[in-house]
């Protein structure tokens, strides 16, 4: 059964061009504040959300999403929340998934929480820490819910390892481009075009590149060879930095919409 | 229990295992199998041994506390005195043998998160030694209460980052190396301080650290003809008290008893006893019990000691508990100073505020068991350090 996420991705191969993922955390700026954010993107054009699960020791994380998180966790952010975020992105039409670290779905139940993310209308989740070794049952949890299964793959994930880790994938592949945590770079090194070719000789999921990317010029250089663009820290930074809610929105949008034609110039 | 994949490699029985990043599974791989190579090569055991018979002052005394004893129902108290390690605790002895393994690695900086200092201390000293570059995450507030133990790794030449997210303790300042660790990762060893994070750490760390037990159980046994009733020790993330037991696990007269810190007490909720006041949950790349909420966010511990002061624990502790060869309990703030304040004062001994944990857990099982009862206890690290928080809470006027 394909879900909206699977959808998403035939229609932007058809269109020749790749979807932009935006990722924010639930609960931040506020619970309103996220699923007005959640509406902006929707509006500006953008093809996916990426929902967060703040969680209290974010390792993969850098400065801006470690704040963003705090914000979220100190306003009480929990898997209520984050379902609730989840449900409205579906209502806005836009295909949904959950990025959380490993414990808050162990914490919750695993076929519990693959549960509800199906009731809920999301797609599927990423997992940054959960390692093939340990996903034997969020497979089968995953697969009896009709959800993706979305595993993280590194630079420095030898090419024997890639092929055995996008086999348990569904929905995309998500490439991390550069060895380091999330948060805006100026220069993106050469790693997302090289890790991108090696995962396409493992499978034909769709292929997204995270990590780093914040500018349209970025955007359009990622979406010529991969499948999807994720950006994360360079929208929430565009809430962070402003004076107030509504023109925190406006910058938002300006920088989707801008990410939005830039993911269209790359082919 | 979530998790059935007992079989795969770096497990005990379901605690443990990898919960990381894809780009940090090359490094452990690469950890794993040179420490692998390590244990069955007779040159890297031969120059770990050299440096602990000239370097480190092992093997470490047992120092019998006879006067403590009779505060302890008169049960006889054995000390294994880690102590007296070169840099003033245990934590040299993993140090020195990651330390050879990263240069066996080729690699050319490491970097260690530090509590109590201790850890912190040893890694820059091991930098200093292998002209190694040392970077150490400390929590702000650990900076603070241990401000002595930050100028000794300045001084040593390493690099002391304070952490100041979360709550700014050594939690924090794991995460803070990971972080580093995820971005430098190909010229960069993370030596981590304790029986925690992913596989290979809780195996290799215990490896290296078992020397405590194995040394004890011989000194014992020469001493006084037979094996010890109890073993004794703190835990923090839980090396010193896996190094003392870890020869005495197969020895089922022997009990294996940890002392996780209480804190203000447990009831309170500002403590550190993640075994018996938390949950099990995966936190810093492995699954043990955790100290958590309902959502799984990790709640904050609090202890008096730095080094004590974590809301995990390493999973073979989880193990150990749940199988029931371990027992573990909890001794709170207070407990734990009155035990220090005893041995300074009856054997002229300043242990560190961790250690005296374990010791105020003697004082406690020494009472339960009477004089007939002999009791191992790890004194895991020295008090220089503790002076002033000591001095704090004693009101001693400096
Ligand atoms: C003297 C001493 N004992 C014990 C500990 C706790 O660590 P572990 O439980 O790993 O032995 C520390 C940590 O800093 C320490 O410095």
């Amino acid at each position: 059964m394909a879900t909206q996420l699977d959808e998403m991705f035939v229609k932007t191969r058809k269109e020749n061009r790749a979807a932009l993922i935006a990722y924010l955390p639930a609960g931040f700026p506020s619970l309103e504040g996220c699923k007005d954010a959640i509406s902006t993107l929707a509006e500006s054009g953008v093809d996916a959300v990426e929902i967060g699960f703040p969680y209290s020791d974010p390792v993969m994380d850098g400065p801006t999403i470690q704040q963003a998180a705090d914000i979220s966790l100190k306003a009480g952010t929990g898997a209520t929340e984050v379902f609730e975020t989840l449900n409205f992105a579906h209502e806005v039409g836009l295909p949904a998934v959950v990025m959380t670290y490993w414990n808050p779905i162990e914490r919750y139940g695993v076929d519990r929480f693959a549960k509800e993310m199906a009731r809920n209308g999301g797609s599927g989740v990423v997992t940054p820490d959960l390692t093939i070794e340990e996903s034997k049952p969020w497979n089968s949890a995953t697969l009896a819910a009709g959800i993706n299964r979305i595993f993280v793959v590194a630079p420095s994930t030898t090419d024997d390892r890639l092929a055995r880790v996008t086999s348990q994938c569904s929905g995309f592949v998500y490439a991390a481009s550069l060895m380091g945590v999330t948060g805006a770079r100026t220069d993106l090194s050469s790693g997302g075009r090289d890790l991108v070719a090696r995962v396409r000789k493992t499978t034909d999921l769709p292929i997204a590149v995270g990590l780093g990317v914040s500018t349209r010029a970025q955007a359009r250089e990622v979406a010529g060879y991969a499948d999807g663009v994720i950006v994360g820290s360079a929208f929430i930074k565009a809430l962070l930095d402003a004076k107030d809610p509504q023109s925190g929105l406006e910058k938002l949008g300006a920088l989707a919409r801008d990410l939005v034609a830039g993911v269209r110039e790359g082919r | 229990m979530a998790n059935n994949n007992i079989e795969a490699i770096g497990h005990f029985g379901p605690f443990g295992g990898r919960f990381v990043p894809e780009a940090l599974i090359g490094a452990l791989d690469q950890l794993d199998a040179a420490h692998q190579a390590a244990i069955i090569d007779p040159i890297f055991q031969a120059e770990l041994a050299h440096l602990h018979l000239t370097y480190t002052g092992r093997p470490s005394i047992i120092t019998e506390a006879k006067r403590f004893s009779e505060f302890a129902g008169g049960a006889r108290i054995l000390l294994k005195r880690e102590d007296l390690n070169h840099t003033g605790s245990h934590k040299i002895n993993n140090v020195l043998g990651q330390a050879l393994l990263t240069k066996r690695m080729g690699k050319k900086r490491i970097i260690a998160e530090t509590g109590a200092g201790q850890h912190g201390v040893a890694s820059a000293t091991a930098a200093a030694l292998f002209g190694l570059e040392c970077v150490v995450y400390m929590g702000e507030e650990d900076t603070r209460r241990q401000a002595l133990n930050v100028a000794r790794m300045k001084l040593l030449g390493a690099e002391v980052v304070p952490v100041k997210t979360g709550s700014r303790t050594l939690k924090d300042a794991i995460n803070e190396a990971m972080r580093d660790w995820v971005t430098n990762v190909d010229t960069t060893h993370y030596l981590l301080g304790t029986v925690a994070g992913p596989h290979p750490f809780p195996t290799m760390v215990r490896d290296f650290q078992k020397i405590i037990g194995e040394e004890a159980r011989v000194q014992v046994l020469e001493l006084i003809g037979r094996l010890p009733d109890a073993v004794l020790a703190c835990i923090g993330g839980g090396s010193n008290a896996i190094g003392i037991f870890h020869a005495f696990i197969p020895d089922t007269s022997v009990d294996l008893i940890g002392f996780e810190a209480g804190g203000a007490g447990i009831e309170t909720g500002r403590h550190a006893a993640t075994i018996t006041g938390g949950s099990v949950g995966v936190l810093h790349g492995t699954r043990s019990y955790v100290l958590q909420d309902e959502n799984g966010q990790t709640i904050e511990s609090h202890s008096i000691s730095a080094g004590l002061d974590y809301p995990g624990v390493g999973p073979e502790h989880a193990y150990l508990h749940d199988i029931g060869r371990a027992q573990y309990r909890a001794i709170n703030d207070d407990q734990a100073m009155e035990a220090f304040a005893l041995l300074t004062k009856t054997e002229g001994i300043i242990p560190a505020i961790e250690s005296a944990h374990a010791l105020a857990g003697a004082i406690q099982v020494g009472k339960e068991r009477g004089p007939k009862a002999v009791l191992l206890v790890n004194l895991s690290g020295r008090g220089d350090k503790d002076v002033e928080t000591a001095a704090d809470y004693f009101k001693i006027d400096l």
